[in-house]
This record gives structure tokens, sequence and C-alpha cells, in this order.
């Protein structure tokens, strides 16, 4: 089996500002990788640079292309990268106004990736888009209002809706809960293990919560000062972490 | 001796003007930067369109002028003039007669020919701009054919209006390839965009833009497959004064008693063809 995504070397700096560095790791088709680590740890640069937002220093992001197979996507045109973000790749913000369209009414959200891939249909893309509104329990009457008059769990709710709307092959999502309360939390963690489970998913997950760590992800990264320190299948870095920056992570958690 | 050279720009400037137009043909429906001059007329005044004809236009030519369809509103006779005084070419109404037309906000109903060339003033050239506010962007969006985006706005419109609503400056590709927008001509002028014997070509000076349709060009308005493009106008209305059922109508009012009645926007093929009927008649 090809893996689905390939990372080899890679390192971020924001001038003389370590981002991250030298990371390395290996996606397979249908597994769900969660990285973890305090603020600051190069989460977001490393997931930004893995999907194309801003290109590494250094190091390989290998993507295995629907149509020639395993290719460096740093090295690829601007053009190709943004075809793969808008076909083959998805992007969940943790900020959902950073992923919406906020002027633009739900089911527009929605079908806009259908339309950027050449549906030219309004009657199918008003289905396909009430149900997935449906999917992330949105009902479909509020399928004509803006996203601004949704509820912050509501609009992530859309985001994640309008991503996966084309059946993209790896979905990147950088810490999808963490911007909401704690109460909205739990009720969009279990829709999206839902959607990890049924439509066997492949991700990289970012996350702040551990215990959001466990539940969706098959194997963990565990960062810190922009280097994996520990990396692993998920229930054997949470119940015995090597590390002992994991263990200080793990052990907060246990006394809070 | 006169104060100026002939067409009133510079030889080195038209020549500037003649590349950009060059390119424009060369690559129909990109939008090519140009670097505008100040023109004898404040901008919104047609300043992208006059310059364009001041690089078209060569002793021969005759020139008509139009504005929403009339030859004789003030911006159309001041142009007009503006080119007789400063190139002394020769003038007409007649869109037949014409070998260059500059236009605002309408395409003649007498079909164009080859040969002649029509100019567009254009005030927003950017058909993304409305949604996509960085000029970064909408480059990159049409350099990519990223134009998901331009088709979320005729959705939009349906979802919110059960139709696209969008009259005038409605947008279309260019052979398959680049988004462009007509200038804001009725949607009742765009299938004339398409297929077009005559050259067409457009200006934005604020914005400094050209952009151009070669003739015989493939020009289709943006739509859905079940809510494809209608080029309608008011249905059943004919020309008050000629009669027309084909032409598009301006609604003038006639008295002070709030009388209105419809006529043809276009005056020249107005004119013509009530000049026809009165021989035919006599
Ligand atoms: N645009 C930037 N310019 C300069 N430094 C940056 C920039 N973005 C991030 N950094 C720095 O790079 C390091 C990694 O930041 P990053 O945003 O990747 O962390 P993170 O793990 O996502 O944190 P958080 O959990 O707060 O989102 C930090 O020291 C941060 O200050
Ligand atoms: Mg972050
Ligand atoms: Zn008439």
């Amino acid at each position: 089996m090809t893996p689905l995504l390939q990372v080899e070397a890679l390192s971020k700096y924001y001038g003389h500002h370590l981002g991250c560095a030298d990371v390395h790791f290996t996606l397979w088709p249908g597994e769900v990788m969660g990285i973890v680590g305090e603020s600051g740890s190069g989460k977001s640069t490393l997931l930004n640079c893995l999907a194309g937002h801003m290109p590494p220093d250094t190091g390989r992001v290998i993507f295995d292309t629907r149509d020639h197979g395993p290719r460096d996507t740093v090295v690829m045109t601007e053009a190709e990268r943004r075809w793969l973000a808008r076909t083959d790749w998805a992007f969940v913000h943790q900020n959902p106004r950073d992923g919406l369209r906020m002027n633009v009414s739900a089911g527009g959200n929605v079908g806009e990736r259908l339309m950027a891939v050449g549906a030219r249909h309004y009657g199918d893309i008003r289905a396909q888009a009430e149900d997935w509104l449906g999917r992330v329990e949105i009902d479909a009457r509020r399928m004509d209002d803006r996203p601004r008059a949704f509820s912050g769990g509501m609009q992530q709710r859309l985001q994640i809706a309008r991503n996966l709307v084309t059946g993209p092959r790896l979905v990147f999502m950088d810490d999808p809960t963490g911007g909401l309360d704690v109460s909205v939390q739990a009720r969009l963690l279990d829709l999206l293990r839902g959607l990890v489970r049924r439509l066997g998913l492949s991700a990289v997950i970012v996350t702040h919560d551990l215990a959001e760590a466990r539940l969706l992800a098959d194997r963990l990264m565990v960062m810190k000062d922009g280097r994996v320190v520990e990396e692993g299948l998920t229930d054997q870095v949470l119940d015995d972490p090597q590390h002992a920056y994991t263990q200080l992570l793990v052990s907060s958690v246990l006394h809070a | 001796m006169t104060a100026y050279n002939f067409a009133y720009l510079d030889e080195a400037t038209k020549r500037m003007l003649r590349r950009a137009i060059l390119k424009a043909v060369a690559i129909p429906g990109y939008q090519v930067p140009f670097s505008s001059r100040e023109m004898p007329m404040p901008y919104g005044w047609g300043t992208g369109g006059v310059q364009l004809t001041a690089a078209c236009l060569v002793p021969e030519d005759t020139l008509k002028v139009i504005d929403q369809g009339a030859d004789d509103t003030t911006n159309a006779v001041s142009i007009r003039k503006f080119f007789a005084r400063v190139a002394q070419v020769a003038t007409t109404e007649a869109t037949g007669a014409a070998s260059i037309i500059q236009t605002r906000h309408r395409i003649p109903e007498a079909p164009l020919q080859e040969g002649q060339i029509l100019v567009f003033q254009v005030p927003i050239p950017e058909p993304l701009r409305f949604l996509e506010p960085r000029e970064t962007e909408t480059r990159t969006m049409h350099a990519l054919e990223d134009y998901g985006l331009m088709q979320v706005r005729l959705y939009e419109d349906i979802a919110r209006h059960g139709e696209i609503a969008r009259a005038y400056a409605y947008p279309v590709r260019v052979e398959g390839r680049y988004i462009m927008d007509p200038s804001p001509i009725p949607k009742f002028d765009n299938p004339k965009l398409d297929n077009c014997p005559a050259l067409q070509l457009f200006g934005a000076g604020r914005e400094c833009r050209i952009y151009a349709l070669p003739p015989y060009t493939r020009v289709e308005s943006l739509d859905f497959e079940d809510y494809p493009f209608t080029p309608s106008k008011a249905a059943g209305q004919c020309c008050a004064l000629c009669g027309a059922m084909d032409s598009y109508l301006d609604e003038v009012i006639t008295d002070d008693a709030g009388g209105r009645m419809f006529v043809c926007s276009d005056t020249d093929y107005c004119a013509t063809r009530v000049a026809v009927q009165a021989e035919d008649a006599a």
C-alpha cells in the first residue's frame, strides 16, 4: 500500500524564530493522525505547511495524487496545489470565520466546492447542500441564511459540511473545537467522530484536547518547541507516555 | 499649426496603447494593464474608451459615439466633437456607416460587420471584484481558472430571488476560458457579443485595464443548466415610434401628468426604421 502522505525532514522558520523543525511522519489511507502540544509548539505551522498554505524551508511533503501517484507538493506549481486544495484536500480552520464566506448563504457555502469543480445544475447543488446540512445537524430551513446569523457551533458544523461535500481524500483540521464553549465542544466532537468513522476519513487533526485526540485519532504526535517529541498509537502514547513532556501533559489532564 | 498630435495623444502613448490592445486581442477576455493617461475629461466620462479610440483612429475613419444607445446625449456629443476637432475624422450617427463606434452601456441593434471596431467604456473591469476585493487574489483566480466563486454569486441570486437577478453587466465566459465583465450593457445585448464579426475593445480608464474580443469569439453568458441565461426584456412591449418588437426599449416620460411610453434606446436604429416606414407609406 502507498502512504497517502509522507512527510520528510520538514522545517519552517519565521526569520530566525523556529516554527517547526525536522518533522517526519507517514499517514496511511483511512488513518487519522492527531497532533497535540502546548500553545506555540508549532502545530498550526506544521499543518499549514502540509496543506500548502505556506512553503516550508526544508523537507518534502509527498502526497499520493489521484492521477500521478506520489508527488512532492512543496515543489508543485501554485496552480497544482490550488487544484488539490479544492478537490482532494479540505481544511477546517479553528475559527469558522476563516473558513466560511460570511456574506454567502449556508447553501452557497456548501455548494462552492461543488461549483468550483464544475457543478452547474442548481437543483443538484442545492440537494447536495441540503443533504450535507442535514449530516451536520443544521436545519434545512436555515439553508438560505448567512452564517453570521449562526451560533459558533453551527458555524463550525457548516464549515465542516462545506469541506466534506466533495469527498476530499485528505482533511486537515486545526483545532476544530478549540474556539467553542465547552458545552458545544462535546456535540461537535460527537459529530466529528461519527463522520470520521462513517466516511473512513484520512485526516490530520490538531487538537488542544487529549480526550478529543483519543476519540478521533488512530495515531498521535506530541509537539514541543517546534519538534515532535513522541509519536505512536494514540492509546499507547496516552496510557504509557515515554517522553517526560508527554507524561506531564497527560498527568496535567488527569489532575485537572 | 495645431496644438495637438493627431487624435490628441502623442505617438509614444498610442504605441503603448496599441501594444496593450494587441496583447488583449491575443488573449481574449484577459485584462491587460496599461498606464492610463490624463484626458481632457473627468474619469467616469469614458476616458478608457476615449484612449482606445484615439489609439485606433486613422484619418480615413468614420466615428460614431453613443451613450445608452443615443447619439445626442451630452457625453456622446462631447466625445464626438472632441475627435472631430483633434483628429478631423468624419462622424456619423449611422451604425452601418461607422468604422469605429465608441459606446457606453449599449451594443447597436443593427448587426455589426467585419472591419468595424466597437469600443466600450468600462467603469469596473473586474467581474470578481464584489466577491473578492483583493486584486492579487482575483488575478490568481483568473490565472488558475478558479471561478467557483463567480458561480456562487449566481447561486445566491437564485436562492434569494428565484432567478439570476442581474440585468446589467452580466458576466460572460470567453472562449471557455476567461470570465469577463461586458461593461454595464443590458443582458439583452449579451448575445450580440458572441461570434460578432466586429472587433470589440473594452477600456477602463480609472482602473487602467484593456480587454478585447477579437472577431468571431465565442462568448457565453454564465448560468445553470436548470436556470439557463435569458436575454429577456419587458415582455410584449414594442417601440411607440417605430413599432420594433426586437429592440431594447427605454421607458420615457412624455408629460407632466405621468404619461409614459417605450421607445428604442438605439436612436439610429429607431430613426432609420421610421424613415423607411415613411418612404414605404409615400
Ligand atoms: N506568522 C508568524 N510569524 C512569526 N512567528 C510565528 C508566526 N506564526 C507562528 N509563529 C511562531 O511560531 C511558533 C509556532 O506557532 P504555531 O502557531 O504553529 O503554534 P501552535 O502550536 O499552533 O499554537 P496554538 O496552540 O496557540 O495554536 C510560535 O513560537 C509562534 O509564535
Ligand atoms: Mg495553532
Ligand atoms: Zn423604435
